[in-house]
């Protein structure tokens, strides 16, 4: 029983992260907290069912309209709300967090008006034998994704022109400025990309399970337990925590019971808290060299 | 060395990861003295200070403060054992008046320690501070948001932030630069009213003339290490002339 | 020639400064008019509405209360998205204690509170080290996860909650409705009072420049603690008079509700002083109650003022007002 467990628990990790990666984008990287996260993932989730189910787009493209569209929505956020906003960084979490409500209690309200079997069919129905554990093809989709978009991240983060002004606006604004860096396109892109990456994340992963607005507020909540333990802004610490969590969650449900889940996390973040309050592989600057 | 030394600084090093920004600094200060730290930029000399303060960690070495060791405490323990320091970068509380910036630290533990129940009031004492330091009553200019105020008064803010503090260790870190010769001119007789109340000063310092007339001891600084010690005679030597003046001195 | 917009304190303004203010019965109630307004309003309200708009008025004192505790730890440096964290806390204590104990509404609401208050700071106490917007997020989770573990473990009535709780007692339903009000403005005046004491001196500087102050040998972590503590015993409160007055507790105490109206009714109503927060609670609550019919519509007009309150009026309604009050303004030409 414990081989299965602990692949699934990778599984199941890679699907933490591969959730958390683009709000560490935007928030970690470049500065921006986006509260409108969860919001984002799940009406990517519904925008690709509407045109799945209702318009009877094929599925691929299906998928690539939602990330486009939520690519599309995060730089518009990102110019009608944050923009006026950016600077005072509660005011950057109040404004993307009034969002992100709007957003997922509209849905609701129109789900609830027309109730049905909200669901994303999987790409498709297979599963393959292996080591004797049963992998379904959705979950190993997922697996992929996850690694490559993790890879394609640190490439862009560190080589990528682009990436690096992501990570310089969030460093010394007006320094970027005074290089040529357009703070307020930065900040766009950073926005669009981190809504892709949550729109990448719910095609793949909303699959697995089911379309609910309530599984917005989770994923928020999932974003933020993964970044806060694994030290906000930093790709491996994504992974890394991802992986842990993801890993003693399905242990707990193993071995303790399927209620427990959650506390594992809240335990891992009160033990991060005391032991290395900015997360396993946060940078925490020394007094002097933070003011 | 003396027992009786109120600070030691034995064999100090801070490295920023491969950036070696002090190395084997040690220095004793006497009580009563006024200690001048001098060199170039980058030297280390700010660096020092805030091991010294507690604001940063040394990578090794021990500061022993009035016979105690101070290496790893907080800068608020430190503050309550009687060390006082400005900072470069002055940076006061902008949206507040001037006096209110000083019984912002009136209300340190420091000073409640030291009179113990009923100070007074801070409004007033903070007032009576601000004058010392030369911020004439009359012109009300106490009362005025620091962000109003030239750079020559936000400096005498500063030192009076110390002051308030009472302090047996004063810290001043690059205090003169920016100001004129005359606000210099009137901030050194408040040093040495300090001086002579008992205390001690390390002033870090570029004017070295206007430092000259003050300090009793040098210490010069370059790239992190000590590399003279001594009286105003040492700025004779030929390796401090050429830490700032370049090889070709 | 160029028309600039300038702004000048009114007459009355600039004449009622201290001991002058008794100069004529004019300056006199420009100064104490709002204040004196307010109250009388509070003291006569109860008695002149009706049953409906009395429970209104207590929703409207309820969120106004907990505006303010979010206000205190907002001042502060704390922006919490998670107030329900003080309100459920204080809510399920009392529920405990009168559920399990049988003790009664006047003891299990006072124990609650200072309880509650303590138990919420412990909580939160390991991340007051962090920048503030770790503090959001974390105040955004605990609730929601403290919801789950309820569910899971089911203890204190799990997902039922407990019933059947004592109420006050045979008083008139408008006491109690004075008694909320009286935490009301006792909250308001007195956390007024902080901060314009040495304490809450502190805590602004500790908002402008945390190094200035560390250097002034002033633990920032005592200061915030203590303010924590007072905001969450008033959440505490609230929690636990709520508790006595459903006759109910359960995992609705968590719920989203508890932290989303706080932070609209300072966002309406305006940051940096608690007044913002009770004006922005008469304004949010009643359109609330209007939008009953909508069911979870009603959130997202929450959102939906977050939003355009934050990028629109940013300074909120009370300090925009006051300025209108305090300054006018007028148009002045001035060479080029």
């Amino acid at each position: 029983m414990l081989i299965p467990a602990l692949i699934y628990g990778v599984i199941r990790g890679v699907i933490l992260t591969l959730s958390a990666i683009g709000f560490n984008l935007t928030f970690g990287i470049s500065g921006l907290p986006n509260f409108a996260y969860g919001a984002l993932y799940i009406l990517a989730g519904y925008i690709m069912w509407f045109f799945l189910t209702i318009l009877g787009f094929p599925y691929s493209l299906s998928m690539v309209v939602s990330v486009l569209f939520n690519i599309l929505l995060g730089g518009l956020i990102y110019r009608f709300c944050l923009l006026h906003v950016r600077g005072q960084i509660m005011s950057e979490v109040i404004v993307t967090f009034g969002v992100g409500l709007v957003i997922l209690e509209v849905t609701r309200y129109i789900t609830a008006i027309n109730p049905r079997m909200y669901q994303l069919p999987t790409v498709m129905d297979i599963s393959f034998l292996f080591l004797n554990v049963y992998f379904d093809l959705q979950r190993i989709i997922v697996l992929g994704i996850g690694i490559f978009l993790f890879l394609c991240l640190r490439y862009f983060t560190r080589h990528n022109k682009i990436g690096l002004a992501f990570r310089g606006i969030a460093q010394n604004e007006l320094t970027s400025i005074s290089l040529g860096i357009n703070s307020d396109w930065i900040g766009a892109l950073s926005m669009a990309f981190g809504s892709g990456l949550a729109a990448i994340a719910a095609v793949t992963i909303i699959p697995l399970g089911a379309l609910e607005v309530n599984e917005g507020y989770e994923m928020l909540l999932n974003a933020l337990l993964v970044c806060i333990i694994g030290g906000l802004g930093s790709n491996i610490g994504v992974v890394v925590a991802g992986l842990v969590v993801g890993m003693a969650q399905q242990l707990t449900d193993l071995f303790i019971g399927s209620e427990w889940i959650m506390v594992v996390g809240l335990g891992a973040i009160i033990v991060i808290l005391l032991v290395k309050p900015s997360g396993l592989f946060g940078k925490q600057k020394e007094l002097e060299e933070r003011v | 060395m003396n027992s009786f030394s109120l600070l030691k600084v034995n064999e100090i090093n801070k490295n920023f990861g491969g950036i070696q920004a002090v190395h084997q600094v040690s220095f004793i200060l006497e009580k009563g003295e006024i200690l001048g730290i001098i060199g170039p930029n980058g030297s280390g000399k700010t660096t020092l200070v805030n091991m010294i303060t507690g604001f940063i960690k040394p990578t090794s070495g021990e500061i022993v403060y009035k016979g105690r060791n101070i290496t790893n405490m907080t800068p608020q323990k430190i503050v309550s054992l009687g060390i006082a320091r400005t900072f470069q970068m002055v940076r006061p509380f902008y949206q507040l008046p001037a006096f209110k910036n000083i019984v912002v630290t009136l209300c340190s533990p420091r000073v409640k320690g030291l009179v113990g129940g009923r100070y007074g009031d801070f409004d007033a004492i903070a007032l009576d501070l601000l004058e010392e330091v030369g911020f004439e009553r009359e012109s009300f200019t106490a009362y005025k948001p620091a962000s109003t105020l030239p750079q020559g008064h936000l400096k005498r803010l500063e030192l009076a932030k110390t002051i308030a503090l009472q302090p047996d260790l004063l810290i001043l870190d690059e205090l003169f630069s920016g100001l004129s010769l005359a606000e210099v001119a009137g901030i050194v007789p408040i040093i040495e009213k300090i001086r002579e109340q008992g205390r001690t000063v390390i002033m870090i310092e570029h004017r070295l003339k206007e430092l000259f007339r003050l300090a009793d001891r040098m210490i010069v600084l370059n790239y992190g290490m000590k590399i003279a010690e001594g009286s105003k005679e040492i700025m004779e030597s030929e390796v401090v002339k050429k830490a700032y003046l370049g090889a070709e001195a | 020639m160029e028309k600039r917009r300038e702004r000048i304190d009114r007459g009355v303004k600039a004449r009622a400064v201290g001991i002058f203010t008794l100069w004529s019965w004019r300056e006199m109630i420009f100064v104490s008019g709002p204040r004196l307004l307010m109250i009388l309003a509070l003291a006569f309200l109860p008695v002149i509405l009706d049953d409906y708009l009395r429970k209104v008025l207590l929703s409207v004192a309820l969120y106004a209360l907990l505006g303010i505790s979010w206000s205190l730890m907002a001042q502060c440096g704390m922006i919490s998205l998670g107030q329900s964290l003080f309100f459920g806390i204080g809510g399920y204590l009392s529920g405990i204690m009168n559920h399990y104990w049988g003790w009664p509404v006047y003891f299990t609401i006072p124990i609650a509170t200072l309880w509650g208050g303590f138990l919420g700071t412990l909580i939160l106490l390991p991340t007051l080290r962090l920048r503030g917007v770790y503090f959001a997020m974390l105040t955004l989770m605990i609730p929601l996860i403290i919801t789950r573990i309820i569910e899971a473990t089911r203890i204190f009535g799990g997902t039922e909650g407990l019933h059947g709780l004592s109420s006050f007692g045979l008083v008139w339903e408008v006491f109690l409705l004075y008694l909320m009000l009286a935490a009301l403005v006792i909250s308001l005046f007195g956390c007024m009072r902080l901060m314009d004491s040495n304490f809450g001196l502190v805590i602004k500087a500790i908002h402008d420049n945390d190094r200035s102050v560390i250097s002034s040998g002033i633990y920032l972590n005592w200061y915030k603690t203590r303010a924590l503590f007072i905001a969450s015993c008033m959440g505490a409160f609230c929690g636990a008079f709520m508790t006595h007055i459903y006759r109910f507790v359960g995992m609705p105490a968590f719920s989203l509700d508890y932290c989303i109206m706080p932070l609209a009714a300072n966002v309406v109503g305006g940051f940096g002083n608690f007044a913002g927060s009770v004006l922005g609670a008469f304004i949010i609550v009643p359109i609330s109650e209007f939008l009953r019919g909508v069911g979870g519509l009603r959130i997202a007009f929450y959102g939906l003022f977050l939003v355009i309150f934050s990028i629109t009026l940013p300074e909120g309604l009370f300090n925009f007002l006051e300025r209108k009050y305090n300054q006018f303004e007028h148009y002045v030409t001035v060479e080029k």
